[in-house]
């Protein structure tokens, strides 16, 4: 069941192509996971994100300058080279600026009949955030209503909320399970389900899980784990390198990512009114660097996590120019080491140098089992 | 070239290098004078804090920076502290100028680093907050304040965005009053606050006046005048002198003096300079070529709107409206409405905001070409910039691109930029005369 995942985190244009021909809903591509995907789902269209496809690309060129981060430049070439072109929407909630030039450049260049820009706010530790919020979800859940034609009352909110939450409380019952001395699975198997889920019906993606969860027991138990340890950075769906890294003798037991647990690690708690409380869950999140002040709420998150995974080491990785991670790396690296975390720190571009980076992991994998000796 | 104008001197200039040199020596000698210090971005809204007294005096940081930049040996030794220290090269240069001051414990003006009492800052880029949250560490944990003010652009301020902002700024003042043991005075708020309106439209105006033939200010000259406004746009000492300098270029205009007498060619250019390499613009004289501005220029501090007659002029201040400021959320609120209408905040939502205002003053400020720094410096600023790149080239307007660093020497090219204007005034048919 579990390679379920990787089919469809491959042909996720194929599924969701099937789906609206199944379904007869709109799709919408969204580029930050700050997106109340809640809302969405209360008015029955299916929210994918966008991401990019690691080639090289040279389409990309006159809309962005070259100093922004290879990904949002990866992005805006999946839509200019036609590949989203089945979606209804688009939409990004507010987050760096990077990925925001991806998102206006698709809006002026690639025609989509619905575009949507939420300002999500920034400074979500002030207890301005939350009413800021709600009044925004509130124009956005209206905005929706003119698109698709339907009134989303509260009803289809509460169901938008079940759906999500049951999916994140899946993947957390999942993630539970990498925290044992045998993982059932691989970080590369657990990126395969969390960004597959960012890319189809959390319906469909639940249903896999409940039946993945229960073939989890005693799996891979011969594998050897090697190395525990936790990723921590941008935007990274670069399988490849995962798989490389635990080629070289590691499992990575947990992330940092928002295509790994940032994703999914908070649900959305009842509280009466459901838009209060989906802007709630978006405020509380684990946090995206840019909107990680005054308080650092990432360090002691991270350290939580690398003690409750067990993490031997952490992998920093960042996508070139990526100015929020590389403004929060120093802290973390800091953190980690000064509790006896070492670090690897690694930049990404859309394409990876493989070769280079095993020799930078296999020499850092070395010095931790050199750790392990004394 | 034979001078086709007449030109002088500014009166003026003088009186704002003074201003500048005292804001800075002000800010290093605040507590020989039991006075207060902050520190944030230039963009922060430092009216709020005028409410804790006259003798509370700060430091910006992006004009601080660029002042180091402009010092290339000291520019060099912050960056290196800051690399050193382990962050990335390619973060914002002023940022990392600013750090390393901190970290060497020197201040560009002399002596060791100022430190603040408290930090107020705001945060549109995704730098802002997070500059300050590391200084606030660097300097042993200063108390932090920082304002989101990425609402979305202006024409879509309603009272949702508004309020997150105001309540933001309320909360900010209670704080301040926490942090200092001070008691917040809303009057002197006030005063900041239509001082503010005053200076910032005031500077509009003169940017506008650049509109004449010749052109009364060249670009060069409008970057020492312009940082007034950076440092404290609030004060009655920069609201006063802004209105001389526009009553002065006034008169420019009305006697036809001009910034560049040769001038027979206008371009404006875009984001911050490399303020290192400032004489790229006494070269392009030598085309009798003159940049009466840019968006960033005109529109970092100034504020317009359109006017009856459908062309840029100076944003009306409240009080020229009559709204009545009387209290502290009266004074709060319209500072923030005024602020969401500031040009160079607009282009953070999209790049169309920026192609419509830069083809605008191509228009109404009768340009030939326009100079865009692809500035590695400020992700902030050259955000969505090869998209306004091609909307002037549709717009009918030859484009140059340079790439550079506004802090950061060692990513700009000298001799190749000048190689790149040659060809530029070539393809305008302009030909040198020295
Ligand atoms: S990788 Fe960094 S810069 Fe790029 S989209 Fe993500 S947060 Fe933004
Ligand atoms: S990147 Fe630009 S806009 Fe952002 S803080 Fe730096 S100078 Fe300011």
């Amino acid at each position: 069941m579990i390679e379920m995942f990787k089919e469809w985190f491959d042909a996720r244009h194929e599924y969701a192509k099937e789906w609206k021909e199944k379904t007869g809903g709109k799709v919408l591509g969204y580029f930050c996971t700050y997106v109340p995907e809640e809302i969405l789902y209360a008015a029955d269209v299916l929210p994918v994100r966008i991401l990019g496809s690691h080639e090289p690309q040279d389409v990309t060129e006159p809309y962005i300058f070259g100093m922004f981060c290879p990904f949002c430049r990866d992005c805006l070439a999946q839509g200019l080279k036609g590949r989203y072109d089945y979606l209804d929407g688009i939409m990004i909630s507010q987050s760096c600026l990077h990925i925001r030039q991806a998102y206006t450049s698709w809006e002026m260049h690639i025609p989509v009949p619905y575009s949507y820009y939420l300002p999500m706010p920034n400074n979500v530790q002030s207890p301005r955030a939350l009413p800021y919020l709600v009044g925004e979800m509130e124009k956005f859940k209206k905005s929706v209503e003119e698109w698709t034609g339907k009134t989303i009352t509260d009803d289809d909110l509460n169901r938008g909320i079940e759906i999500m939450n049951r999916n994140r409380e899946l993947m957390m019952q999942v993630y539970e399970t990498r925290k044992g001395e045998k993982p059932p699975l691989t970080g590369l198997e657990a990126m395969y389900m969390v960004v597959s889920g960012q890319m189809m019906h959390k319906d469909d993606h639940s249903s896999t899980l409940e039946g993945t969860l229960k073939e989890l027991d005693g799996r891979n138990a011969d594998r050897n784990v090697g190395q525990r340890l936790m990723i921590i950075g941008s935007e990274d769906d670069d399988t490849e390198f995962i798989n490389m890294v635990e080629g070289c003798g590691a499992t990575l037991v947990v992330d940092d990512h928002c295509t790994g647990s940032r994703y999914f690690w908070n649900t959305v708690e009842p509280n009466g009114s459901p838009l209060e409380a989906i802007a709630q869950r978006y405020i509380d999140r684990p946090r995206c660097p840019s909107k990680d002040w005054g308080e650092r709420s990432r360090l002691p998150h991270i350290m939580k996590l690398a003690k409750d995974y067990n993490a031997a080491g952490a992998i920093l990785v960042q996508q070139k120019f990526c100015d929020p991670h590389e403004l929060d790396i120093p802290a973390i690296k800091n953190e980690l080491e000064s509790n006896d975390i070492p670090t690897l720190f690694l930049e990404l571009d859309v394409t990876v140098p493989i070769g280079q980076f095993k020799t930078r992991v296999e020499a850092f994998l070395e010095m931790l089992m050199e750790e392990d000796l004394f | 070239m034979a001078d086709k104008y007449p030109t002088e001197k500014l009166k003026t200039w003088g009186e704002a290098k003074d201003i500048r040199l005292g804001y800075y020596k002000d800010f290093a000698e605040a507590h020989e004078k039991g006075g207060l210090r902050w520190a944030g971005g230039a963009w922060a809204f430092d009216a709020v804090p005028a409410g804790l007294g006259d003798d509370v005096h700060s430091l910006t940081g992006e004009p601080y920076a660029a002042s180091i930049a402009f010092n290339k040996e000291f520019s060099d030794e912050c960056l290196e502290a800051t690399e050193k220290y382990g962050f990335a090269r390619d973060l914002c240069s002023y940022m990392r100028n600013y750090w390393g001051s901190i970290l060497l414990n020197k201040y560009n003006f002399g002596g060791e680093f100022p430190k603040p009492d408290f930090i107020w800052t705001d945060h549109i880029c995704c730098s802002h907050a997070k500059w300050y949250q590391v200084a606030a560490e660097l300097e042993g944990g200063v108390p932090y304040y920082c304002i989101d003010v990425a609402v979305g652009p202006h024409e879509e301020a309603d009272e949702n965005r508004i309020e997150y902002i105001v309540g933001q700024l309320h909360d900010g003042i209670e704080w301040m009053e926490q942090v200092t043991g001070r008691t917040y005075d809303d009057n002197k708020l006030i005063e900041a606050v239509k001082n503010e309106f005053r200076s910032t439209s005031a500077w509009a105006e003169t940017c506008a006046l650049n509109k004449a033939i010749p052109a009364p200010l060249d670009e060069k000259s409008m970057y020492s005048l312009y940082v007034l406004g950076t440092l404290m746009k609030h004060s009655k000492v920069v609201a006063d002198f802004y209105e001389k300098l526009r009553d002065e270029t006034k008169d420019r205009v009305e006697r036809g003096i001009a910034a560049v007498p040769t001038e027979t060619t206008r371009v404006m250019t875009d984001t911050q300079p490399p303020w290192a390499f400032l004489r790229v613009f006494r070269y392009l004289e030598q085309y009798g070529c003159v940049s009466i501005g840019s968006l960033y220029t005109f529109g970092l501090i100034g504020l317009f709107e359109v006017k009856e007659d459908g062309s840029w002029g100076p944003k009306t201040t409240p009080m020229e409206l009559g709204t009545s400021i009387t209290n502290r959320d009266e004074a709060l609120t319209e500072l923030v409405k005024w602020n969401l209408a500031k040009p160079e905040w607009q282009h953070f939502y999209s790049p169309k905001y920026k192609s419509d205002m830069m083809i605008r003053i191509a228009r109404e400020w009768k340009l030939d070409g326009v100079l865009l720094h692809y500035n590695r410096g400020c992700e902030g600023l050259s955000l969505g910039i090869a998209e306004n790149r091609l909307a002037l080239q549709e717009a009918g307007y030859p484009v140059m691109i340079f790439e550079g660093n506004m802090g950061d020497e060692r990513e700009f090219d000298e001799a190749r930029t000048m190689g790149r204007i040659d060809a530029f005034m070539e393809t305008l048919g302009i030909m040198k005369e020295v």
